[in-house]
């Protein structure tokens, strides 16, 4: 175990640092992940100021928390090696990390937090302004506060796992962008990030339930919102925890059929 | 007319490239309806909530939808790729060949590459439009229809400058890919009526990534409100830029200095 931390300690130093170089591409790769949110907060805040000045309970100003809030957890939860695998396996990447003494997923662990670390700041600046425009209103309590960190690290670790896993889809087709659309479009919907899910109908909410979608950052969101009683926020808990059991369980299953399969051509 | 002609031998031989990878295109085709089925899909939740958003009806929010799928798609297919390459090209030197070539480089850059399966956008585009112009019936007149196509191409020319004059910063700062992402991500906002936006957003989304003059715009033509000063103004700017881009590529290309070729 402290073999492993020290592992850890020191990939992470040389990815941190050779990630500060391309900080001015991360910066302008942000624009992204806030203008995506911060589109659907203007629409929906139009919905609600044209109507009745509420929708589902949600008034304009609960939508810019959501919203704003949502932004911030998508970024922390967000991961983008489905959109490298493929390249890796085709050009034979990979085979360097197959021969390393460790399960090549660490590697990606760590490119992730360190990158998350340089973007951050940024975000929670971009989220402060946001916040200066829109004048949110959230209702968080302290119960729900309480509950936000680990839902936070829980809703993470699935769907990195969940997006690692999908990843390797690549070890059999090279239609990845196909599968990864496919993904990206129940993601848009079940988790979240188009509307908060109160808003679909009720057999949408039940399939977002169901599916780890909702887990991975509907519910980190609905807790800062103060939305959940405790009840549901210690059934929460459990969801992820269970969903999080059963993507590991899955994920080792697919990565060993898959090296099986891989070939490393062009190596 | 020489340059519509060259246009076309690129595209020949593009097309004789891709051919050989047939099945790209009913990929292409699935992914652009899905696409096309989630756009709609976020529409109607939308709807589903409200009768207008900012003034636009269904129909209309449906017919922007159509502008945003034929104009994104008219870029996917020969300007983004042509840039990527011109990029590509000044960052290893290869620019060199385009410059030899006894044709005008700036319009041999801007059409060098096509990236024909993408079509399906275009086409998937028209169709809505067709379908929101159904359901829209007898509002749109003649005078809509030629305020739309004057405003489209307006609009066209806005888009093409503009993504001239990013990627020939390319002469001056060599690695500059990453900018486009610029462009493609504050296109996606274009998708919705730009008058929801609040006014910094909308001015930004206005002047200084001119996506609202590509989108929105014709949209709003199509449906008669659009006011003729609008359409002037669309193409004052449309001049200007196309003016200002060519200036901007002149002074790039005597920048360059070919250095690894």
């Amino acid at each position: 175990m402290r073999e492993f931390a020290a592992i850890y300690l020191q990939q992470f130093r040389t990815t941190f640092a050779s990630f500060v170089q391309y900080r001015a591409s991360m910066l302008i790769w942000m624009i992204w992940h806030i203008l995506e949110p911060l589109v659907y907060l203007v629409v929906w805040s139009a919905v609600a100021s044209s109507g009745a000045g509420s929708v589902q309970g949600f008034a304009a100003q609960d939508f810019s928390a959501y919203f704003i809030v949502l932004m911030v957890v998508n970024h922390v939860t967000y991961t983008w090696v489905f959109y490298e695998y493929e390249y890796r396996i085709r050009h034979g990447g990979l085979s360097g990390a197959l021969l390393r003494p460790i399960h090549p997923v660490h590697a990606d662990v760590i490119d992730n937090v360190s990158s998350k670390l340089i973007t951050l700041p940024m975000m929670l600046l971009a989220a402060g302004i946001l916040a200066a425009f829109f004048h949110p209103v959230l209702h968080t309590t302290a119960v729900s506060l309480a509950f936000f960190l680990p839902a936070l690290v829980l809703a993470f670790s699935l769907r990195f796992i969940v997006e690692w896993t999908l990843a390797l889809a690549a070890f059999w087709t090279t239609r990845v962008s196909a599968v990864n659309q496919a993904y990206y479009v129940a993601a848009l919907f079940l988790s979240g990030q188009m509307a908060p899910l109160a808003l679909f109908p009720p057999a949408v909410r039940e399939a977002a339930a169901v599916l780890p979608f909702r887990w991975m950052l509907s519910f980190p969101v609905e807790l800062v919102l103060g939305r959940l009683s405790t009840a549901e926020a210690w059934e929460g808990l459990a969801a992820q925890a269970a969903w999080l059991g059963a993507a590991l369980l899955l994920m080792r299953a697919v990565w060993r059929a898959g090296v099986r399969r891989y070939a490393a051509v062009g190596a | 007319m020489r340059h519509l002609r060259l246009l076309m031998v690129f595209v020949r031989t593009s097309a004789l490239g891709e051919l050989a990878y047939r099945a790209n295109f009913f990929f292409q085709l699935l992914q652009s309806a899905v696409e096309l089925a989630t756009a709609v899909a976020a529409i109607s939740v939308v709807f589903s909530y409200t009768d207008t958003l900012g003034g636009w009806r269904p129909d209309e929010v449906l017919a922007l939808v159509g502008v945003f799928f034929l104009v994104g798609g008219a870029i996917r297919v020969v300007i983004e790729p042509s840039m990527e390459q011109l990029i590509e090209s000044v960052h290893d030197g290869t620019f060199d060949f385009t410059l030899t070539k006894p044709e005008d480089a700036q319009v041999l850059a801007s059409i060098q590459r096509a990236d024909l399966w993408k079509l399906t956008d275009v086409c998937l585009g028209i169709a809505v439009l067709g379908i929101a112009l159904a359901r829209l019936g007898t509002r749109v007149g003649i005078a809509q229809v030629a305020g739309f196509c004057g405003a489209l191409v307006a609009g066209g020319i806005i888009v093409y400058s503009f993504w001239l004059i990013l990627a020939t910063l390319a002469f001056w700062f060599v690695r500059v890919g990453n900018i486009l992402v610029v462009f493609q991500s504050m296109y996606e906002a274009g998708r919705w009526p730009v008058n929801i936006y609040p006014r910094w957003l909308r001015f930004g989304l206005t002047f200084l990534v001119p996506v609202a003059f590509a989108t929105s715009v014709p949209a709003r033509a199509l449906a008669g409100g659009l006011a003729p000063a609008t359409l002037a103004g669309a193409w004052g700017l449309a001049i200007a830029l196309l003016v200002l881009s060519r200036l901007f590529w002149r002074a790039g290309v005597r920048h360059y200095a070919g250095t690894s070729a």
